[in-house]
């Protein structure tokens, strides 16, 4: 609504109006205009009058006239509207609550959608899709052929050998050792149980040129801190710790190195190095006590 | 958006049907009463009482004064749409499965399961101006297809009756003479059977949906494979847009093995192609069952879907569907 005050030029004089004072001057006004509504259902409307002081007010008015989507029904449609009740529709209670609008905002979700894509795999599906870079089986070494769990030859392997010859990964094996008897065996008895010995079985591996890294950003992952670490020579195992649920990394990692001395310069450089916003801690990995 | 629920059936939905002018949404479940609603608000107009088995299908006339539903009780009734009373009962010696008026409602084609020893048939019925003049004779009745015939309808000029079902295979039928006209080569067709069949708004092309986790688009006149919509559940229903050039096929895995496996792998959303392009566009979730019924409102803004969970749901589309680009 537009009111553009006293536009139009004033045949009175003013000076005769004040004493008119309280008179009806509507008759002085020009006539309502009413223009459109137009092909884009715009409608004006112009009204002149007098406001409290007396000056002449030019309102114009400007109305977009929508139709209803009502008004697009067919005239039998609306006729269908006022039919009345049949069936069972006829006793319907108040509380049956036939017809609810879903409290859950439900979106056409797109395909392309980042990261959703990955999600609609079915766990079932992701098995033999899961890329050929991310299944190595630990036990014959093979790339994106099986899992190690699922190993054709699991019970072929020397698993002294696995040990010895594989660079050490962070998982542990899932593969039980490889006893020919289908009985379970205890890892502490099995053939190697001896080196290895029970509750460190899997860490003693991990123990050697192991540099301790804390205080990372909680998006820090392996490929960064291999990233930060092998120019101070090669690296044999990384790991970054994530949290199960979130995802996101628990803020510390361990570096492997495969000579101890590449080992001591990473942690005299990057001890107090500034990552992430964060000032990393590095140190040597203490040995667990227990 | 945010879709309407519809909580009328106490069984899992079979089929849905618009209007001509989209105002009414009829909605057929395996409890025996099918249902209409209005289809702006969901509100519930009625409920035609008298089947006795599961319903099937169902078929509203153009001006919307007579609906025709098909149903497991081995009947197809004509009711009036306005009263919900029934006026006419096609009484059938095995279960009906399809139902369908042809164009101008003069008759109506309607399929019947192999039961008992009878094969599956292809019954076109002569439907009466007035009720009381309405007979049960056949004007031709169709027989040969192996296994139940999920679908008939009829071709353009009602010159032709296209049906599908068990047997993957599509027929175009002579709807004078009855004579088989065309049948859907083996190589190119469906590879299991053949759930659904949705015509499209001009009736030039029709879409079928099938167990074998797709959807095919055919030629209604030469019957050549237009477009494949490749998904990965079975397609229980399929359905075009009359506005945009876009398919909507529902499905979902079998209902036995629902409550077997995560809901989030059970794919009970519609999923939106792109008609030409046969790229995904999107999927519209809520259904906790597979989606058996699919339709999409005559004016292309909204549509509607029934799943196994017994609900209807009533999606009007956002403006922003509108606007979608590949």
């Amino acid at each position: 609504m537009v009111a553009d005050a006293a536009a139009q030029p004033n045949k009175l004089r003013w000076g005769e109006l004040e004493e008119d004072d309280g008179e009806d001057l509507d008759f002085l006004l020009p006539p309502k205009q009413v223009i459109g509504p137009d092909q884009n259902g715009i409608k004006k409307v112009i009204e002149y009058k007098y406001n409290e002081e007396g000056n002449r007010v030019k309102i114009t008015t400007t109305i977009r006239i929508r139709k209803l989507a009502n008004a697009r029904l067919s005239k039998r449609a609306v006729e269908r509207r006022s039919w009345s009740k049949f069936g069972d529709a006829v006793h319907e209670d108040v509380g049956a609550r036939l017809t609810m609008v879903s409290t859950e905002e439900i979106l056409l979700e797109r395909p392309k959608a980042p990261g959703s894509k990955q999600e609609e795999n079915a766990p079932g599906d992701l098995l033999p899709k899961g890329g050929a870079v991310l299944m190595v089986c630990r036990t014959c070494g093979k790339k994106g052929d099986h899992w190690t769990s699922r190993c054709p030859y699991k019970d072929l392997a020397n698993p002294a050998d696995v040990f010895v010859d594989k660079p050490p990964s962070e998982a542990r094996p899932t593969t039980p050792g490889g006893s020919k008897s289908s009985s379970y065996v205890p890892p502490s008895m099995r053939a190697g149980a001896a080196e290895r010995g029970g509750a460190d079985m899997g860490r003693r591996r991990h123990e050697e040129n192991s540099v301790r890294v804390t205080n990372l950003s909680e998006d820090t992952r392996e490929p960064d801190l291999l990233e930060l670490f092998r120019p101070f020579g090669p690296v044999s195992r990384v790991y970054v710790a994530v949290d199960q649920k979130t995802g996101y990394s628990r803020g510390f990692g361990f570096v492997n190195f495969v000579s101890r001395e590449d080992a001591e310069r990473a942690i005299s450089k990057l001890n107090g190095y500034g990552y992430d916003n964060l000032i990393l801690r590095v140190e040597w990995a203490a040995p667990r006590t227990n | 958006m945010r879709p309407i629920l519809m909580k009328g059936h106490e069984r899992p939905l079979t089929f849905l049907k618009y209007n001509r002018d989209g105002d009414l949404l009829f909605s057929c479940a395996k409890d025996h009463n099918p249902t209409v609603w209005f289809a702006d608000n969901g509100e519930r107009l009625g409920t035609y009482r008298g089947h006795n088995g599961a319903v099937w299908c169902c078929d509203v006339s153009r001006d919307s004064s007579l609906l025709i539903t098909g149903s497991a009780d081995q009947s197809a009734k004509l009711w009036s749409v306005q009263t919900g009373s029934p006026l006419f009962t096609f009484n059938f010696e095995s279960p009906t499965r399809s139902v369908d008026f042809s164009v101008g409602d003069k008759l109506a084609v309607i399929t019947t399961d192999p039961f008992m020893g009878s094969s599956s048939a292809i019954h076109v019925k002569r439907i009466a101006q007035d009720p009381n003049d309405q007979d049960a004779e056949s004007v031709l009745v169709l027989k040969g297809p192996q296994g139940r015939i999920n679908r008939a309808v009829w071709g353009p000029l009602n010159r032709t009756i296209i049906s599908a079902g068990e047997d993957s295979v599509i027929r175009i039928w002579d709807s004078e003479t009855g004579k088989l006209l065309k049948e859907s080569e083996k190589e190119i067709g469906h590879k299991k059977a053949i759930t659904s069949l949705a015509k499209s708004i001009d009736g030039s092309h029709f879409l079928t949906g099938s167990l074998d986790k797709s959807a095919k688009l055919w030629d209604t006149r030469t019957l050549t494979l237009l477009k494949t919509y490749a998904t990965e559940r079975p397609v229980n229903a399929v359905t075009m847009s009359p506005l945009l050039d876009h398919v909507v096929l529902g499905g979902g895995q079998d209902a036995s093995s629902v409550t077997t496996t995560d809901h989030r792998a059970g794919k009970f959303e519609a999923k939106f192609y792109d008609k030409i392009l046969q790229e995904e566009i999107g999927g519209v979730k809520g259904h906790f069952g597979p989606i058996n019924a699919l339709a999409f409102n005559p004016d292309g803004r909204s549509f509607a879907s029934g799943g196994e969970d017994g609900y209807v749901r009533l999606h009007h589309m956002d403006a922003d569907y509108f606007n979608i680009k590949l």
